[in-house]
């Protein structure tokens, strides 16, 4: 703050390093595009115009793993996609986010039998799970608020 | 019942012996495994049925013998006409002709009811598993097949649960 008042109007401000990353990662997470089933016609929603998620920085959904840095698992995951949906999460580069959205990716929801995986945090480490069969997009976004207050209480020691 | 599908039904049956019996309306037809590629003939050139609308089965077990039930529907397009013919086959590895030589839409469903059921195609092309993963053992549809649930996580016995469960390495 002192260096503030003497700079006086130049248009100087200081924060911390933390915060600036943080800031910065949160304004614009792209979100990769992994819907399975019918969370995703939610997920689409969310997107359009009614629910915007780009007023939230997800401006565009990239297909590419390696382009997106938010990993929404809208829908059910078998048996046999389950090894292809680590290998999209090891191809993504770090700094990297799950959202497990909806009952079958949290918790495998109705489903309980032998070709539904029972909880995506089976496969991948999950960070924020957003409940709803399908949760509505206001759900989602209020998941995707949650996982933007984590990030930013993110310290320093926590990215090495 | 339309006068060709008559037709159709009395053919079937003086040729090959087949047993009719009806629901609602929809004729169904028992025939033998032995019979079927040529029953298949039949119905392509001889009545008029282009259309095998889906090949599924049945698992009867432990009610009835025989155990399984192929079932057989195929529709007439120029016609307007429906029918079904059933296979009984039994045992743990039951066998059939395939149909692809004279339907060849059968590929796919012959190859769903071989990973379901369990029920080996004789001159199938490419009999391999369609809807489970490639390495899977067992036929998941069969009545003696478990259900492979979940046990459900209250807080009395969650601790233990949460001990088994798999979790990702990273």
């Amino acid at each position: 703050m002192g260096i503030e008042q003497k700079t006086g109007n130049l248009g100087v401000v200081t924060t911390t390093l933390e915060k600036v990353v943080n800031w910065g990662r949160t304004g614009s997470m792209w979100p990769m595009l992994f819907g399975l089933a019918c969370c995703a016609i939610e997920m689409m929603a969310a997107q359009a115009s009614d629910y915007d998620m780009s007023r939230f920085g997800m401006e565009l959904m990239r297909p590419s793993p390696r382009q997106s840095d938010l990993m929404i698992v809208a829908g059910r995951v078998t048996r046999k996609m389950a090894p292809v949906l680590r290998r999209l999460y090891d191809q993504m580069p770090d700094p990297k986010w799950v959202v497990s959205m909806g009952d079958c990716a949290s918790c495998g929801g109705v489903f309980n039998n032998y070709a539904i995986v029972q909880g995506v945090d089976e496969v991948v480490p999950v960070d924020v799970y957003v409940a709803g069969c399908p949760p509505r997009p206001e759900a989602l976004i209020h998941g995707i608020m949650t996982l933007h207050e984590k990030v930013k209480a993110e310290q320093l020691k926590d990215w090495a | 019942m339309k006068n060709e599908l008559k037709v159709a039904v009395e053919d079937l049956k003086k040729r090959f012996g087949a047993q009719q019996s009806e629901f609602r309306g929809q004729i169904s037809l028992l025939v033998g495994p032995q019979d079927i590629v040529e029953v298949c003939r039949t119905l392509r050139d001889d009545h008029g049925f282009d259309m095998l609308a889906t090949v599924t089965a049945v698992d009867y077990w432990p009610e009835q013998q025989p155990r399984f039930h192929l079932v057989y529907q195929f529709n007439s397009l120029s016609k307007l006409m429906r029918l079904e013919v059933r296979v009984p086959l039994d045992g743990n590895e039951p066998s059939v002709d395939s149909v692809t030589g004279v339907y060849p839409s059968a590929n796919w469903h012959e190859r769903e009811v071989w990973d379901m059921f369990g029920v080996h195609f004789e001159g199938h092309p490419d009999l391999r598993r369609i809807l489970m993963p490639y390495d899977w053992e067992g036929h998941p549809l069969r009545k003696d097949y478990p259900l492979g649930y979940e046990e459900v996580q209250f807080t009395f016995n969650y601790e233990e649960i949460e001990l088994r469960k798999p979790r990702p390495k990273e």
